[in-house]
């Protein structure tokens, strides 16, 4: 059954996945850090309160979080075609994975950011730092390591979703499961993808706890 | 000490919230403190303390009145202005404070960037602020692997790295244990010899105060009680409020018998050296009873307090007072009954 063809369409199936993951995480950030930033400074306990802001962009994340993936996935189709040319493949998954996980990377962002320590953010005021200043040489630097931290889980929940596009012929390790696995019923197939989603799981998610202890200086 | 005043708090006021729910923090404060000198502002806590330092660099924005600062007004400054004062306003915490992800020198260079000075120039500047409160060794340690008392050397050598004219301590020792506290407070007393440099600081206890501060303000219930130099307020307290602070109850003798009198014996630097209580007690031939004593070092000279109860009869009350002038030690009568 381990015929060197179903090799190649692993193989494939697995770079795929790592392609629409990492491009996909990294535009999340693009977009959700900044966002992220902005909701943890606007807040009515940040550094520069700004309450109608705050709301409309917390408003926009919480309407884009609360639509179940596998439904954003048909709903945004035109724009991805629009973008992208066409609704399947893995350069298509891309969009809407980005519109899915850049509210919830802000959000990771956002509780990253507000748990640097008011009082060093009060010491940075009394030096004279500006709001960007803060951000920029407070608030990213003091919480890298729970930045990585939250980054390796949204890289996770990415992998996951972008298995899920495999329903709507996403591309990636997902699809292999689903057209093998669930069309043509062989459970062998989908057992190996499973197992394969969950080795990369258990990489990335390793892999940013060490580097996320490794530039942590609280801990000596 | 020149008599100029570096800050002149004016008529200010701070509520937080409004309406049925506002509190009132402080209730005009008006105060000035003078170039070179260490200032200290006293009160136990939820008295309004942290606020008022808070007022200072205007890290809180006062509801109304005057923070004049070298002669400007401050609360009329924009954004921007007011970021270039407080270049000028340096200030220590009870929490360090430090950034955790840099290293002592990294911190100390922090203010510095924010001022736009070149990398290398800050560098230098650092490590000659390291020197200059004694942790030259310790430049590239983290927060992480320094004890409390280096930490907030770390956090000095900061708040000083941009030349403030003022530096303001909130709570600064009150984290440190004895020992440390003392390290601390002998280097704000230096840097204030040294370097010219006003210090403010805001403290709960009463010996960080003897110990280091020119004047003192007492404030309790969002206002200033007394204001006055430290010996003054220290022998003289006015207002129950010092009493309060100079005397806490806890620290006096519960177990006292009902009745008698009470008398503060005030020592200066010319009677803690000798036998005074012994004297007196041979001398009059009464005995009496140490209710509280408190003596210590300040400026170089000894200071302390005693409370002692002496029996209610007038005839051994006036051989004592008149032994007590003689001596021409200062003593007041108290009421200490609980």
């Amino acid at each position: 059954m381990f015929s060197s063809q179903m090799f190649v369409l692993v193989a494939v199936g697995f770079l795929e996945t790592l392609y629409m993951t990492i491009i996909s995480t990294a535009m999340a950030y693009i977009v959700g850090l900044p966002l992220g930033m902005i909701l943890a400074v606007t807040d009515k306990d940040g550094i520069s309160p700004n309450v109608p802001i705050n709301k409309i962009l917390g408003g926009i994340v919480n309407v884009l979080r609360s639509v179940p993936f596998v439904i954003l996935l048909v709903l945004v189709m035109p724009l991805t075609r629009a973008i992208v040319g066409t609704s399947i493949g893995s350069s298509a998954t891309i969009v809407p994975l980005v519109i899915a996980s850049a509210p919830f990377v802000a959000r990771m962002v956002e509780s990253s950011a507000k748990e640097v320590d008011r009082g060093v953010i009060e010491a940075s005021l009394s030096m004279g730092a500006s709001t960007f200043e803060i951000v920029r040489k407070v608030m990213l630097p003091e919480a890298k390591p729970s930045l990585i931290v939250g980054a390796a889980i949204a890289t996770t929940t990415i992998l996951g979703y972008s298995a899920m596009s495999g329903f709507v012929g996403g591309g990636g390790l997902g699809t292999i499961a689903i057209n093998y696995g669930y069309y043509r019923s062989r459970t062998d197939v989908m057992l190996i993808m499973v197992v394969v989603l969950v080795l990369i799981v258990q990489v990335f998610q390793e892999v940013g706890n060490i580097i996320s202890r490794r530039c942590d200086k609280r801990i000596s | 000490m020149s008599e100029a005043a570096i800050i002149r708090i004016e008529n200010l006021n701070k509520t937080f919230g409004n309406g049925g729910n506002a509190v009132v923090a402080l209730d005009d404060i008006n105060l000035s403190v003078k170039q070179g000198e260490v200032f200290g502002i006293i009160g136990l806590s939820g008295a309004g303390k942290s606020t008022l330092v808070r007022c200072i660099n205007l890290l809180e924005k006062p509801t109304t009145g005057n923070v004049i600062f070298d002669g400007k007004d401050i609360t009329l400054l924009s954004d921007r202005e007011l970021r270039d004062v407080r270049q000028s306003i340096g200030m220590i915490f009870q929490g360090f404070n430090l950034l955790m992800q840099r290293t002592a020198l990294e911190n100390i260079c922090f203010p510095l960037e924010l001022a736009g000075v070149s990398r290398k120039e800050a560098k230098q500047r650092a490590r000659e602020m390291l020197n200059t409160v004694g942790l030259a060794e310790k430049e590239n340690a983290y927060p992480a692997q320094l004890s409390g008392g280096q930490k907030q050397r770390v956090a000095i050598a900061r708040a000083l790295a941009t030349r403030p004219k003022v530096l303001l301590c909130d709570e600064a020792t009150s984290a440190l244990d004895p020992t440390t506290t003392q390290s601390i407070l002998s280097l704000l007393k230096d840097l204030n010899k040294k370097l010219g440099l006003t210090v403010i600081i805001i403290t709960h206890e009463m010996k960080v105060i003897e110990q280091i501060c020119n004047r003192v303000a007492i404030i309790d219930n969002s206002h200033i009680e007394e204001i006055g130099t430290v010996d003054d307020v220290f022998r003289h307290p006015k207002t129950q409020a010092a009493k309060k602070l100079i005397f806490p109850r806890g620290e006096m003798t519960k177990s006292i018998a009902k009745g008698g009198k009470y008398l503060r014996i005030v020592f200066d630097g010319n009677s803690s050296d000798q036998p005074v209580i012994a004297n007196m007690v041979l001398e009059c031939g009464e005995p009496v009873n140490i209710v509280f004593a408190n003596t210590k070092d300040i400026d170089g000279k000894a200071y302390g307090h005693m409370i002692i109860q002496i029996p209610d009869d007038p005839v051994i009350y006036h051989k004592i007072t008149l032994y007590l002038d003689l001596e021409k030690i200062t003593y007041a009568e108290e009421n200490y009954d609980v």
